[in-house]
């Protein structure tokens, strides 16, 4: 089992979302966060002066998959959040130990 | 039958002075949010404090001398009739006198009720140019001498009459107050910035001017509307009376031409700032606003609704360069109300000589008389205040904010970022 978990542009979530759940993901866990890449921050302007703002807003996206779905997942959450614009965001995949659905008890896949 | 059309004016003209009173009156809460707007959050708790106590200190201050002081009304307004009733058959005879188009005639505590809340104005100009920095009570003990002592004797030579110590009078002609009011709060303003001092971290040390955000911009622009709308009070109601169609016609032709003047400078700023910054800022297309405002008010009779839309456009044009000019001279004024009110009430005073018919000479002295005196008093005051309990915060307390320091309650504590 793999932890995917997405950087992205926080106005592609609903694409992401979408293009998820058409390959079958049965569930996401967003979040709002904020932070920097290669971009880096951007500039603001107020009464004349510019001042930068160091963490840009983007959003967090947590998928839990079996090995087998992962490459899917990867490429539908690639292709969904590409705008070809600098600040698109990065992917990760880190391995997952357990998987535990409180309700039943149900660990593994079966709790996926 | 003669009689009773004068009582109808009496009490027309009274009410009239009034109603214009009130609607300055809110001017006050119009300044306190478009500061508190444009402070931090961490200083909006005692920007609304300075700006409701300073408030009452000065309506407390015009009550026990300034009047006086001004207008002659005698110490607690003992020369005002107020609650012993009043010699109707004389007032009746003032009325019968004067006319439909001559001087006013109107109970004595509603010229109090709506001279002070000029006082008032001027005051709350202060507030926000010292903003985010100063110790509460060295601002309203400045307060106290501003509006008990500083404000009333240069309104006393202007619109009292009065000579300048008996040494000169002034021919000097402002309407509702673009020197007396607005230059003269944003003068005393100037002498505080300057024996205060920058914020902490505005300007760096090889010259580079720091943006420091407001808050809350939906405040500021509620604060922008409340005093465009109290405006109409402040230029409306200083036509000092409305009986007869002769004088009705001067006070719609005030009320349309301070709209137009606002209009004007609201247009004119948020252009000129998407030249020069490349955005539309709106904290500058609020100050342009408020500098049309101030542009008209020395003269907002006389003018066309299109001359007055020019003048106000020009004033907004002005309050752009004046803000980032003193930014350049590192005055730090977090609301631009030096320039709004100083700078482009100077420009006010000179436009009734450039477009109406006040002699420059005469404004000009008038202009540097109401400075000078205001000026180096408040530079006095805020000197003996410094030397006594000092005008600045700690830079520890500058940092955690002076909502903690001074008032001890934050504006926001459940979005506290601790």
């Amino acid at each position: 089992m793999k932890l995917v978990t997405a950087i992205i542009k926080p106005f592609k979530l609903d694409t992401v979302r979408e293009a998820l759940s058409e390959i079958g993901v049965q569930g996401i866990t967003v979040t709002e966060v904020k932070g920097f890449g290669r971009q880096k921050g951007h500039t603001e302007l107020y009464r004349g002066a510019e001042y930068v703002v160091d963490f840009l807003p983007k959003t967090k996206l947590e998928v839990a998959v079996s090995d087998d779905q992962v490459d899917s997942v990867l490429e539908a959450v690639s292709k969904a959040a590409h705008s070809g614009k600098i600040g698109d965001g990065k992917i990760f995949v880190s391995d997952l130990q357990q998987v535990v659905r409180i309700r039943t008890g149900e660990s593994g896949e079966d709790a996926l | 039958m003669e009689n009773q059309i004068f009582e109808l004016q009496y009490a027309m003209d009274t009410f009239y002075f009034l109603i214009c009173g009130a609607l300055v009156m809110w001017m006050a809460a119009g300044f306190a949010m478009l500061e508190s707007g444009l402070v931090r959050a961490k200083n909006t708790t005692e920007i609304l404090t300075k700006n409701v106590a300073l408030f009452a200190i000065a309506c407390t201050m015009y009550m026990i001398c300034g009047y006086d002081l001004m207008y002659g009304g005698g110490l607690f307004l003992s020369g005002v009739e107020t609650t012993g009733g009043i010699d109707v058959e004389a007032a009746l005879a003032a009325s019968a006198e004067n006319g439909f188009d001559g001087d006013s005639v109107y109970s004595g505590a509603s010229d109090f009720f709506f001279q002070v809340v000029f006082v008032a104005t001027a005051m709350s100009i202060v507030s926000g140019a010292v903003a985010e920095r100063m110790k509460l009570w060295a601002f309203l003990l400045f307060a106290v001498v501003m509006t008990g002592l500083i404000y009333p004797m240069q309104g006393g030579w202007t619109w009292g009459g009065n000579s300048v110590f008996g040494m000169f009078e002034l021919d000097y002609s402002d309407y509702a107050g673009s020197g007396i009011v607005h230059m003269a709060g944003a003068t005393a303003a100037l002498a505080g910035v300057i024996v205060l001092g920058a914020r902490k971290g505005k300007y760096g040390s090889d010259g580079e001017i720091n943006a420091i955000p407001g808050a809350n911009l939906p405040l500021a622009t509620l604060g922008a509307f409340i005093l465009w709308m109290g405006w109409f009070g402040f230029n409306g109601g200083s036509t000092l009376k409305l009986g007869g169609i002769a004088v009705a016609n001067e006070v719609a032709n005030v009320f349309m031409n301070t709209n137009a003047a606002a209009s004007g400078g609201l247009i004119a700023a948020l252009i000129v700032a998407r030249i020069i910054f490349g955005k539309a800022d709106l904290t500058m297309a609020l100050n342009g606003a408020l500098a049309g405002l101030v542009s008209i008010t020395a003269d907002p009779a006389s003018q066309t609704a299109l001359m007055s839309t020019i003048i106000g456009a020009l004033g907004g044009l002005i309050v752009v360069f004046s803000i980032l000019a003193l930014d350049k001279l590192r005055i730090d004024d977090p609301v631009g109300a030096i320039s709004v009110h100083g700078t482009v009430g100077i420009f006010g005073v000179l436009a009734v000589a450039i477009f109406g018919d006040a002699s420059f000479s005469g404004q000009i002295i008038g202009l540097l008389t109401i400075f000078i005196w205001v000026f180096v008093l408040s530079l006095i005051t805020w000197l003996i205040i410094k030397a006594i309990i000092g005008v600045r915060v700690t830079e520890e307390q500058e940092f955690d904010g002076v909502d903690l320091s001074e008032c001890g309650m934050e504006a926001y504590p459940e979005f506290a970022n601790k």
